[in-house]
């Protein structure tokens, strides 16, 4: 008697402590769940995504994806040319009703830049900050540096005092094997306040009421609930249990689109895709490498069809790309976006120029959970080459298994899509893919190539201030990529979302990121 | 007997060495956690750092003794993707694994038994071959296949059920159950039915194989000379004597039912330690992974101890071998 007297107590205290009944709760059908409250926790763009709802930086992208104020108001650059002077936004406060102060930005680089920071990579030229009055911050870093903007729209803005109270101003250290508060609790100036979170079942944002920002959306809050399965995701999709998901499955779409109640969200995803080769001397076999020829590049530029794997692999939603970055990223041009035609005895001929035997064998590395459609592709393309008269070995495995191999140079021919995240600009490819692996530059130059002349465009641009001579620089280093066939562009991938009819205005991104302060419901509340 | 309970404990004990030893090799080929660690702006010495810090440069044997030792102490380590404990992580998903197999294992005895004893009693019947025959259906049908079908008919079609998910919980102490709520019942209506169509079948062609036997025994035929009524001889009489071989076949696959539950708690987006495993693969959270593991082969180790020792307290003969062979020893 006495333990059912008690679960009914705690049932129902339980039921009070829910969200109140509003109007517009939006259920956000995600393909997978956040990993943390914290954002510098891991080096995870979806978990930055969804955490920019409830944490804001210095400046913020736009409905266009350009760059505009958040909680800085205006920012110059001091004579020295490497300190940067922002002014802060006065009057916001934080979810629990601290006023936000220059302070609380220095606390937020040092914890997003310390040693021990998995994201310390996002804000590379930070070298130290200094609070000039609760309003005014400078920041210094290590040379004059054109990016910091773009920077710092991912570098989310915590609360000084909160994080002393909790211990927490350094990021979570796993190799030291500490748990953090900020892990399971947040606190930001954001839209949305974090209500509850039930880690792989729903994590419940409602809105932040003193927000400081005039909100563009209408919704009372949303709830994110992570649906890994594709198939459960569009049937919840269709019997209406979330009103969203950013990952509508392709082979799905036909079935969502038949249906009266679901809206599909088509768009060209910044990412784009490519190939990439070895110059290594010898193959991973041991064997002679023959791809550091600019011949054989362009041979197998000009064996695959790319029209072919737009219409049947990516069933007409992929954008067929010739340049490194898509048109909405400053520096692209339209010169570099031309390809060349399918032209297979052309690129016999220059194999036979080239003096590459019959039947050479290579590793063909791809990713089982990376690129749309990758694994089709790929094998479209390997069969592509087969008809050269060459031997491409596919390599098809998940990403952590792939990965060594391909920064160990343990492999040939591969594929890489960039979509320049977080940073939106050109520079992001050229710096970390194009340029020669030395230090912190070509991180991703998996083939160990190297063009003085790319890398002294790119150190030019990197320091660059102005703009339009920025960008011209850049042109220029992808015009060399593109005349040497460095990396072979593909196609930008397609990205498909889906909101049901609950679902008024639901702006899509090329960055493939929802932003749910620009959302609207139907019924107005 | 004591000998016997130390030598089984021994065995145990070796089998969890060993699991962790495989798994550990496992792990090797699952690829760099670091590399899924770190963001694409992530410099080459930024991953050798953190590789040094995670200990992941030392020697196979080194990590291997390091963790046996730390897990020996209840110390699973941090996940590396939730950057939680893992023991906290797993025990906050234990009960909602825990309640699915359950109900599943309720769901199966209750509709399987039935079953076997009508196919058993009504044997080369049109009924009793149907239901025979859906049997091999239930058996061969994948069990994401079941799922996703009973999605399709129950949620999207009749809208009866949650696709996914828990629906409401409650707390008691440090469990969340999901029993006390109508939307935590109803979210677990699908999942259960699914895990338990294997089971299903698995009770109803064992009831019916003892059922057959029992059948032909001497004290169901007296029974049925002495009057007693058909209902009560075979719902009672012999039923409860085929009763012992299913309750210890539905403990022993209480582990394979949590293992299956993996599969069935990814596509109904199941909030139980199978899904965090699935999701600990896809990043190479080895600490996750290495402790699921643990966990999982230390029940299938206790049910399968806490049988052989039921088994030889109950039958003596079993531990007088090992008794004697213990006394020529010594």
């Amino acid at each position: 008697m006495k333990l059912r007297h008690f679960l009914l107590i705690t049932a129902a205290s339980s039921a009070l402590a829910l969200p109140v009944q509003a109007q517009n709760i939006l259920d956000w059908g995600a393909n997978r769940d956040i990993g943390s409250l914290d954002p510098y926790s891991f080096g995870d763009s979806f978990t930055i995504n969804v955490l920019n709802h409830v944490y804001e930086g210095l400046v913020r992208y736009d409905r266009d994806l350009g760059i505009e104020p958040a909680l800085a108001t205006s920012w110059e650059i001091l004579d020295d040319q490497v300190t940067w002077r922002f002014t802060l936004r006065e009057g916001v406060t934080f979810h629990n009703g601290n006023t936000f102060t220059a302070e609380d930005v220095q606390a937020s680089l040092e914890r997003v830049s310390h040693e021990t920071s998995p994201l310390k990579g996002n804000l590379p030229a930070y070298v130290s900050s200094e609070v000039v009055d609760d309003y005014t911050i400078d920041i210094t870093l290590n040379g004059t540096y054109p990016l910091l903007l773009n920077d710092l729209t991912n570098i989310h803005i915590f609360d000084r005092e909160w994080l002393v109270e909790n211990n927490a101003e350094l990021p979570t250290d796993i190799g030291a094997g500490v748990e953090g508060y900020a892990t399971y609790n947040a606190n930001g100036t954001g839209p949305f306040v974090v209500e509850s979170r039930q880690p792989e079942a729903q994590t419940v944002f409602m809105v932040n009421p003193d927000w400081w920002d005039d909100p563009q959306h209408n919704l009372d809050g949303f709830v994110l609930r992570p649906v890994t399965s594709p198939a459960t995701r569009v049937a919840a999709l269709l019997s209406g249990e979330i009103d969203f998901t950013n990952d509508a499955p392709v082979q799905d779409l036909p079935r969502l689109e038949a249906s009266p109640d679901v809206n599909v969200l088509e768009g060209v995803d910044l990412r784009t895709v490519m190939i990439g080769f070895p110059f290594r001397d010898t193959l991973a076999s041991g064997e002679p490498n023959p791809f550091a020829d600019i011949r054989v590049r362009e041979a197998m530029y000009k064996a695959i069809d790319l029209d072919l794997i737009h219409e049947r692999i990516m069933r007409g939603k992929s954008r067929i790309a010739g340049a490194v970055v898509a048109p909405p990223i400053p520096g692209y041009s339209e010169d570099l976006d031309t390809v060349p035609a399918y032209d297979l005895e052309g690129a016999k001929a220059l194999l036979a120029e080239a003096g590459v035997p019959e039947g050479l064998s290579f590793e063909f590395n791809c990713l089982s959970d990376g690129l749309v459609n990758e694994e089709q592709f790929c094998q479209a393309i390997a069969s592509m080459w087969s008809r050269l008269g060459l031997e491409p070995q596919l390599d098809v495995a998940p990403r952590a298994v792939q990965s060594p191999k391909r920064t160990g140079g343990n492999t040939d021919v591969y594929t890489l899509g960039w979509a320049t995240l977080p940073m939106l600009d050109s520079y992001s490819p050229l710096i970390q893919i194009f340029h020669s692996k030395e230090g912190n530059s070509g991180v991703f130059n998996w083939g160990d190539w190297s063009y003085p002349e790319l890398d002294a465009l790119v150190q030019a641009a990197g320091s660059e201030l102005d703009l339009d001579t920025r960008l011209q620089l850049q042109n220029e280093a992808m015009q060399i990529i593109k005349d040497n066939h460095i990396m072979i562009p593909l196609h930008q991938q397609p990205m498909a979302w889906a909101v049901t009819d609950a679902v008024s205005d639901m702006p899509l991104f090329p960055d493939n990121k929802p932003r749910l302060w620009f959302a609207r419901m139907g019924g107005d509340g | 007997m004591l000998a016997f309970l130390l030598k089984r404990t021994a065995n145990a004990a070796f089998v969890m060495l060993a699991v962790a030893l495989l798994a550990f090799l496992i792990f090797r080929s699952f690829g760099d956690p670091v590399e899924m660690m770190v963001n694409e702006q992530a410099t080459q010495e930024d991953r050798a750092e953190l590789r040094e810090r995670l200990g992941l440069n030392d020697g196979f044997f080194t990590q291997y003794v390091r963790f046996v030792t730390n897990a020996v102490q209840g110390d699973f380590g941090i996940s590396y993707r939730n950057q939680q404990d893992v023991m906290v992580l797993i025990a906050e998903r234990l009960p909602a694994t825990f309640e699915l197999v359950l109900v599943a294992t309720v769901i199966s005895l209750v509709v399987g038994i039935p079953l076997g004893v009508v196919t058993a009693v009504h044997r080369d019947s049109r009924l009793a071959d149907a239901l025979q025959l859906t049997s091999i259906v239930g058996v061969s049908l994948p069990s994401f296949v079941v799922g996703i079908l009973l999605i399709l008919a129950f949620s999207v079609t009749l809208g009866w059920l949650p696709a996914f998910g828990r629906g409401e919980t409650v707390d008691i102490g440090w469990w969340s159950t999901g029993l006390l709520t109508p939307s935590g019942r109803a979210a677990l209506v699908l999942p259960a039915v699914s895990l338990s169509t294997f089971q299903i079948t698995l009770v109803m062609r064992l009831v019916r194989a003892e059922m057959l036997e029992t059948l032909r025994t001497d004290y169901v035929k007296f029974a049925r000379a002495r009057g007693v009524p058909r209902g009560r001889v075979h719902w009672v009489h012999a039923l409860r004597n085929c009763l012992m071989p299913v309750i210890t076949l539905t403990g022993m696959q209480i582990g394979n039912l949590i293992a299956f539950a993996l599969v069935t708690e990814t596509v109904f987006q199941w909030p139980g330690m199978g899904l965090l495993f699935i999701q600990a693969v896809t990043f190479v959270d080895i600490p996750v992974m290495a402790a699921y593991l643990m966990l999982v082969s230390f029940i299938f180790v206790v049910l399968n101890t806490i049988v052989d020792v039921t088994y030889a307290w109950v039958d003596p003969r079993l531990r007088d071998d090992t008794a004697k062979a213990g006394g020529s020893n010594g």
